[in-house]
């Protein structure tokens, strides 16, 4: 399963204030870890939303509106993708994360869809397509689908 | 707020701790197959106490402490005290100092070459195939013996056996906790990744079962992949091989339909391919690729699975690549099925007449002989080509050779649709 790991922003990290040495060696460690253990699959960190903006929806209308933004506590500084086997694993592995910020501060875990979590009426579409595709990509001779030559 | 449930939480501190557990016992004891027991022994452990006082704050630090304590009163009462102090050289009186002093520094010291030594171990070419999987999903992956029984169709007793009859095998082989050097670690670091794979293709292939456990193969082959990587990153064919599960993993979800029947590659959605697999995937390959001139047989694979994933339609395909990524695979490490691959890629790349020449010659290679897609492929060159009674033929044959129903109703369609003999 992957999850994504979200870094809430603080006052510090609002403010543009870049972590201090031990922090970043610390996080670093722990990314380390992350990747020895073969969860991590992306990571990135975000600039202070000064620098970002929002786009409005309202019907077919857009307004954009420039950042900051003030609800610091639900503004993202950064985030984790993992893979991993479920909830609990995620939570053990936030558990040994180091405090991101000086001060307070929280992590969101969220599961990320997969395909199970699909529309079936979707899913039963594609495999109508595939029952009447199937039989004529074989006998076009269309190339031996690769798990026929992987096996071996 | 919830709690979570104790014994969830137990068995995902399990997945993260038991890999670093089994390999810091075993550089102290020595002896893999006792240190997957007392790992066991301090899991046991938890799961009385956890559901009870709670989680500790550390539990790595408190598996490793119990699982010490357990090796530690082994040594002192066991038969083996003798023998195993001799094997670690220890006096009598220091014994508790040094095993503790040990195992500190089988944690700090360098966690990664003991990861490495263990792996190594499980994969040991002493032991068949089905051991090496059965050992490194249990000491590597942290899977119990119950999921890895319910991965392979086999009742628990018989895995529970199997891992037993491993752990005996590699005492008795006097199997070293080392890391293998000079040309003997290629062919160890072979039967590794050999091993992953077999792993990842077990849960590849299986279309069928309501089990989470057999698609979950895949999953942890890949992570097992990923694990080697940070362990042995200057190796071509470990990036190769991540790079191949990637891409092909990156298609787990388009390739079944939701009754669990196969989608092949170019009748899949490519908008449902995993694009954050596929960017790890090309990185992978490109690591490969910079770390060794001459291409492997995993990061072969992995350029053609690349080929496919960076063609958005399939109308896209770079044939031109993967003929000429075919003729190197045909090279390396020649099969029947490859040369089919080879000749259907230079029939696309090339026109049909190329593609001919090569299915052709393999008219008479046994292995293909009751192989449908053989005279399936190779008759519909011969159409390409106009040779039209030649085609018809092929496509009968074909019709007759596959078990699959609605394929053979189409083949026989095909075969009946080329009409009037060739001119």
């Amino acid at each position: 399963m992957k999850f994504m790991i979200l870094v809430k922003a603080s006052k510090e990290s609002e403010a543009g204030v870049m972590p201090g040495k031990e922090l970043l060696a610390a996080m670093g460690n722990f990314n380390e870890e992350l990747v020895r253990a073969g969860v991590l699959l992306a990571a990135d960190g975000l600039q202070r939303s000064a620098k970002g903006a929002r786009v409005r929806f309202s019907g077919s209308k857009r307004t954009v509106v420039d950042g900051p933004f003030t609800e610091t506590k639900e503004l993202v500084a950064g985030y984790w993708i993992w893979e991993v086997k479920s909830m609990e694993e995620a939570i053990e592995w936030v558990k040994r994360c180091p405090n991101p910020h000086e001060g307070d501060s929280e992590i969101e875990i969220r599961p990320m869809f997969d395909a199970a979590d699909f529309d079936p009426e979707y899913v039963a579409g594609l495999v109508e397509r595939r029952e009447r595709l199937a039989a004529e990509l074989a006998a076009a001779g269309r190339p031996v689908p690769e798990h026929l030559h992987k096996k071996g | 707020m919830t709690e979570p449930d104790p014994h969830r939480t137990i068995e995902a501190v399990w997945r993260i701790e038991s890999p670093r557990l089994v390999a810091g016992l075993a550089r102290m004891l020595r002896d893999v197959g006792l240190a997957e027991d007392f790992a066991q022994d301090a899991l046991v452990a938890a799961l009385e106490r956890w559901p009870e006082a709670g989680v500790p704050d550390n539990p790595g630090a408190w598996l490793m402490a119990t699982a010490k304590n357990r090796a530690l009163d082994h040594l002192r009462r066991g038969k083996l005290l003798k023998k195993k102090h001799e094997a670690l050289g220890w006096s009598l009186e220091s014994e508790r100092e040094s095993a503790a002093a040990n195992f500190e520094a089988a944690l700090d010291d360098d966690v990664g070459d003991d990861l490495l030594r263990l792996v190594f171990t499980a994969c040991h070419p002493v032991l068949s195939h089905e051991a090496r999987v059965a050992l490194t999903l249990r000491m590597l992956l942290g899977l119990t013996t119950g999921e890895i029984a319910r991965a392979y169709l086999v009742p628990e007793a018989t895995m529970a056996q199997r891992l037993v009859r491993a752990k005996r095998s590699l005492s008795e082989a006097r199997v070293p906790f080392e890391l293998p050097r000079g040309a003997d670690r290629e062919s160890r670091l072979t039967s590794v990744l050999e091993v992953v794979y077999l792993i990842f293709n077990e849960g590849y292939a299986a279309t069928a079962g309501s089990d989470w456990t057999r698609p979950q193969l895949c999953a942890e082959a890949l992570r097992l992949g990923r694990i080697l990587v940070g362990l042995a990153p200057g190796d071509a064919e470990v990036h190769g091989l991540v790079a191949l599960m990637e891409i092909q993993a990156s298609r787990l979800a388009a390739r079944v339909g939701p009754s669990g029947e196969p989608i092949l590659l170019f009748d899949q959605d490519r908008a449902r391919w995993d694009r954050l697999l596929i960017r790890r995937g090309l990185e992978a390959l490109a690591a490969a690729e910079r770390l060794s001139g001459a291409r492997g047989p995993y990061t072969l694979q992995a350029a053609l699975a690349a080929c496919h994933a960076c063609a958005v339609t399939f109308e896209e395909t770079d044939w031109m690549r993967i003929a000429r990524l075919y003729d190197e695979l045909a090279t390396l490490s020649p099969s029947p099925v490859v040369e089919l691959n080879r000749g259907i890629a230079h029939g696309m790349a090339f026109g049909p007449a190329a593609g001919f020449e090569i299915v052709d010659a393999l008219s008479a290679e046994p292995a293909l002989a009751r192989y449908h897609l053989l005279p399936s492929v190779r008759g519909d060159l011969l159409l390409k080509l106009g040779r039209l009674d030649e085609a018809r033929a092929d496509f009968e044959r074909a019709a007759a050779l596959t078990a699959n129903e609605r394929e053979r109703a189409f083949l026989r369609a095909r075969a009946s649709g080329i009409g009037g003999g060739s001119v």
